[in-house]
């Protein structure tokens, strides 16, 4: 098969692979913290959330995901540009929304979908940028 | 609400200072030759003896216990976009403490994110 073929079939694999954890992590996250429910702003009361948080299961698996994310971005980015790979983080966000709406129920007003779209378009083009603008000693090519 | 910016304001500045800490310190400690098991562990060794990694890591735990408060206050339709305002002190960071050359296009960028954060928070 075609090497430049194979080559973006394993990337837009890989860049999948990244935005289903970062989103599955969030929000098992999320119903993690509902099952504790409303952290209090005290000194106790953070620190009774804290020991539920870090006994909590689904909070544990949403950590399992975004080490999952955080393995594939890094594997992603030892061979594609930070440039290709960043649309895939905008697009995230919104997913994300989309996410909730469907999963969480959570209603979502015109304008906050509006938002998110400007954010989108933001990050994409915060990604538009040469991977190295400072001057750092660079080592030989790796063979 | 202001309990809700006061703690987004952490959960940015935590995670953003984490980073740029992490990032000084890779810097200083300088590119691994090759990516030989022997040389990622004297790597590593490096890293765990500089002051600036070990900055940069309870600031992104404080950052991720954050993000939890948070997520227990708010609906994550809301949280997850308005932490993007990470890339809005990310790329203050980058052009005013690690001296990055910032292209139009990014701070049009940033501005972009601020306003899109502004419309979420709306709701």
């Amino acid at each position: 098969m075609n090497r430049d073929l194979r080559l973006r079939i394993k990337t837009l694999v890989m860049i999948l692979a990244m935005v289903v954890c970062a989103n599955v992590g969030d929000l098992l996250l999320k119903r993690g913290m509902n099952q504790i429910g409303a952290v209090p702003v005290s000194l106790v009361g953070v620190t009774h959330a804290f020991a539920l948080t870090v006994t909590n299961g689904t909070i544990w698996i949403g950590i399992l995901f975004l080490s999952g994310f955080m393995f594939s971005y890094m594997t992603v980015l030892s061979w594609a540009d930070y440039s290709y790979v960043m649309p895939a983080g905008a697009f995230g966000y919104a997913l994300l929304t989309l996410l909730a709406v469907v999963f969480l129920h959570e209603s979502v007003s015109p304008r906050r979908w509006i938002g998110v779209a400007l954010i989108c378009l933001g990050v994409l083009l915060v990604g538009q940028t040469r991977p190295s603008t400072t001057t750092v000693a660079v080592s030989e090519a790796a063979d | 609400m202001i309990r809700s910016i006061l703690m987004l304001g952490v959960l940015i500045f935590a995670s953003t200072g984490g980073e740029i800490a992490i990032t000084l310190g890779m810097k200083t400690i300088g590119e691994p030759k090759r990516l030989r098991p022997k040389e990622l562990a004297v790597f590593l060794l490096r890293a765990l003896r500089n002051g600036w990694f070990w900055t940069g890591v309870p600031l992104m735990a404080l950052s991720f216990y954050a993000l939890l408060v948070l997520l227990s206050w708010d609906p994550i339709s809301f949280v997850i976009p308005a932490s993007a305002l990470n890339y809005v002190v990310g790329t203050l960071g980058a052009k005013f403490i690690l001296r990055e050359q910032v292209t139009a296009a990014r701070w049009a960028g940033v501005l972009m994110v601020c306003a899109g954060v502004a419309l979420v928070a709306a709701g």
